[in-house]
């Protein structure tokens, strides 16, 4: 059994193995960490190709939560973040984890709903009256509960109608600590409300009795905003590569490619770059 | 056969030689002398120590009273020993592959393992069965399988523990038969045996065992024509011996 | 079209980021399970063939850790790849070797244990007979090893099945990344949380497939090795 023949064997396999590892090696390469809603609404699957057609550099997108995605770039674990909550994005700056923030796009969220609308707020245009509503009604609500974006956006909501959800909850109200998609399917299955953002909302493809209900309303004006992490705390960031890709982002023309990607005719992101107070 | 390596085991000699384990007294006061020739026969009851006794021979438990030796030595490397154990086990591999393997384990050269195996099996009767899984064969085969596994070892002296007590007499008369022929050609055999028949048909010297104590040893004419010591009466008549 | 449907299609025309995808994950699992191959079964048969103090303990906590949650250990092995962390200068995050390096620690147990049964039950069956050929201690490791070989291949085949079916520990550590990290499981996590949930099932039918494939291959081989046992 120990034969040379079966030894050679026995090695070559395992150099078979190591060497089919060697091809996950490439070149240029960035590591972004950017949120599940941005992931889910397939902006990325849309963009990414476009830039590495353009520049030859491939950027490996990390989904998680805003809170989450920010926690990566603490690590150094990312050369850029790309969220949407402003308040995060600038505590961050603070702590000297990242070196300046460009907004680069928007949109909105979207108060979704059941067909059936128990709590009656179809067509609302005052979305803290909506909440509150909700709340009185005791009607389910689904909340991501995992620090995103969008999960700091419905927070606020729930502040600016009057309401500290914190004492005011109640069995009614969901936590699941998961992404948009989860989210939304949890909604979906129970008959609930969720706030989502309204690129997510446009790409989900199982919407089932779920409709958009409330929206419109500015509160609901959800900003992009993208984050090189600092190569002085981490040294290990491409910081070249990073720069690069936001410059992209901000750019007339990666303005332009945003805009472009829609969903059934409808635009997801509305750039905004130039809009220095956002 | 080759040339026998020039320290011999042999004589084996047991001299006051015991065996306890734990509390339980095995063997005790055994004075034996193995030596060169005729093969040597233990009988006796079960329980009366005779696998005991043959491992101990063969090296493979040590003595707690007393002592062993092997050509004089109080301790030789078991290069020149085999041993056929009473319900011998077959490696999961073919026939052929199971006296290879005793092969290579005796240290002989790839190189030689075909041309052996294919003596060793012919000389037990099993050479159509090469290819055949160990397992598969019949109890009498597997037997002969372990007789040519043992034989592989190239041993100078020979242990076989009851190697026909579950064969038909066909199988039997194929195993004395080897014995026989192995004989002839200079190996000692030591074997245990439940069959008075088969041990006058092969003794050589007699070894009456009872109750690990050595009652009477002989050549075999005389030990079962005027047995001495009444135990051997009664055991020869075929009377229990408790 | 339906979700089934469109994997079927995917399969069938060759869809290059399916395949990537499938290939990605047969290559992740198989490492994993050589590697923990490489680890586990020398390990299984070491505690097999020898007695130390505390072996029972060994023994129970060995058994235990087949049950390892694999999200604690994807949540163990990125602490310590992250940059932050003690092996942070590797850069081995989000990479297909950390989803191996995951996996490996997941099926090391696993191996190990069903190693340490298989080599124990044929021990006690031939440990007489190899101390009457006089085999020596390396030699009768090897012997064991190779004729448990075909009870060894059903416990890598064990340890296969539980890399293949695991998500938990390569999405934390691979964070599925779109054409790197992505695996048949951390696809359907996905694709059920973008709420395309016929495609997400389609791609489990087509994992389902692919194991059950891998399997028939084992038994194929163990088939046809014992034809030729010898």
């Amino acid at each position: 059994m120990l034969s040379r023949r079966n030894l050679i064997a026995a090695v070559a396999f395992v150099a078979a193995v190591c060497g089919a590892h060697l091809t996950f090696a490439q070149d240029k390469s960035i590591v972004v960490a950017s949120t599940t809603s941005t992931q889910d609404s397939g902006l990325f699957e849309y963009l990414l190709p476009l830039y590495k057609q353009k520049t030859g550099v491939t950027v490996k997108v990390i989904a998680q939560g805003t809170g989450q995605a920010l926690d990566t770039g603490r690590r150094g674990d990312a050369d850029v973040v790309f969220v949407h909550a402003k308040s995060a994005e600038l505590k961050f700056l603070a702590e000297g984890h990242g070196v300046k923030r460009y907004p680069v796009m928007y949109n909105d969220f979207v108060l979704i709903g059941p067909k059936s609308d128990p709590a009656g707020i179809k067509g609302m245009k005052d979305v803290g009256k909506a909440f509150r509503t909700i709340k009185d009604k005791q009607a389910s609500f689904i909340s991501r509960g995992d620090r995103s974006g969008t999960n700091i956006a419905e927070l606020q909501l729930w502040k600016n109608s009057g309401i500290d959800i914190d004492k005011d909850r109640g069995p009614w109200y969901k936590s699941i600590g998961q992404g948009m998609g989860a989210a939304l399917n949890t909604a979906g299955a129970i008959n609930a409300y969720v706030l989502s953002d309204r690129g997510t909302w446009i790409n989900f493809k199982n919407k089932g009795d779920l409709q958009i209900l409330v929206e419109g309303d500015k509160r609901m004006f959800n900003q992009y905003g993208v984050v090189l992490v600092n190569p002085e705390k981490h040294p290990n960031v491409k910081k070249d590569l990073g720069q690069q890709f936001i410059d992209y982002l901000i750019s007339p023309e990666g303005q332009n490619d945003i805009a472009n990607y829609k969903i059934n005719g409808e635009q997801l992101f509305y750039p905004n770059a130039n809009d220095a107070g956002a | 056969m080759t040339m026998r390596a020039p320290a011999s085991d042999l004589p084996i000699i047991f001299v006051e030689a015991g065996i306890l384990v734990g509390e339980l007294t095995i063997l005790e006061k055994i004075s034996l002398l193995i030596g060169p020739g005729t093969p040597t026969v233990l009988i006796g009851p079960n329980g009366s120590g005779k696998t005991t006794l043959l491992r101990a021979a063969m090296g493979m438990i040590p003595v707690t009273r007393g002592r062993v030796t092997w050509g004089g030595r109080e301790a030789s490397p078991p290069t020149r020993r085999a041993i056929l154990l009473q319900r011998p086990v077959m490696l999961r591999r073919s026939a052929a592959g199971n006296v290879r393997y005793a092969l290579g384990a005796a240290g002989v050269p790839r190189a030689e393992h075909e041309q052996r195996t294919a003596d060793l099996l012919a000389l037990v009767g099993l050479e159509g069965l090469q290819r055949r899984p160990a397992r598969r064969l019949s109890g009498g085969e597997q037997q002969r399988l372990a007789l040519a596994r043992a034989l592989a070892r190239d041993p100078a002296v020979l242990f076989l523990d009851e190697p026909t007590a579950s064969l038909d007499p066909y199988a039997t008369k194929a195993i004395e038969d080897v014995v026989r022929v192995i004989t002839a050609r200079g190996v000692k055999v030591v074997m245990s045996t439940h069959d008075l028949g088969q041990a006058k048909r092969i003794g050589g010297e007699i070894v009456l065992l009872h109750r690990g104590r050595l009652v009477e040893t002989g050549q075999a004419t005389e030990f079962f024509a005027n047995p001495s010591t009444q135990e051997a009466k009664k055991f020869i008549a075929g009377e229990l011996l408790v | 079209m339906p979700g089934n449907v469109s994997a079927l299609h995917l399969v069938l025309t060759g869809d290059p980021a399916l395949y990537a995808i499938v290939r990605l994950s047969l290559i992740v699992s198989l490492s994993a399970v050589l590697f923990a191959a490489l680890i586990g079964v020398p390990l299984g048969a070491l505690i097999a063939l020898t007695r130390f103090r505390g072996r029972e303990v060994v023994i129970v906590v060995l058994n235990a850790l087949m049950g390892l949650p694999p999200v604690v250990v994807g949540l163990a092995v990125f602490l310590s790849l992250s940059r932050s962390g003690p092996l942070g200068p590797w850069g081995l995050l989000f990479t297909p070797q950390a989803m191996v390096i995951a996996q490996t620690i997941l099926v090391a147990p696993i191996i190990a244990a069903l190693t340490r049964q298989t080599i124990e039950d044929l021990w006690v069956e031939y440990q007489d007979e190899l101390a009457a050929m006089n085999v020596g201690p390396a030699r009768r490791v090897m012997t064991l090893i190779w004729d448990a070989r075909f009870s060894l291949v059903t416990a890598l085949l064990a340890g296969f099945g539980r890399a293949a079916a695991e998500v938990g520990a390569i999405i934390i550590v691979g964070g599925n990344i779109d054409g790197f990290t992505r695996t048949m499981t951390t696809a359907i996590a996905l694709e059920t949380s973008k709420g395309d949930l016929p495609l997400a099932i389609g791609l489990g039918m087509v994992l389902i497939f692919i194991i059950i494939l891998i399997n028939a291959l084992a038994w194929g081989a163990r088939r046809a090795g014992e034809r030729y046992a010898g």
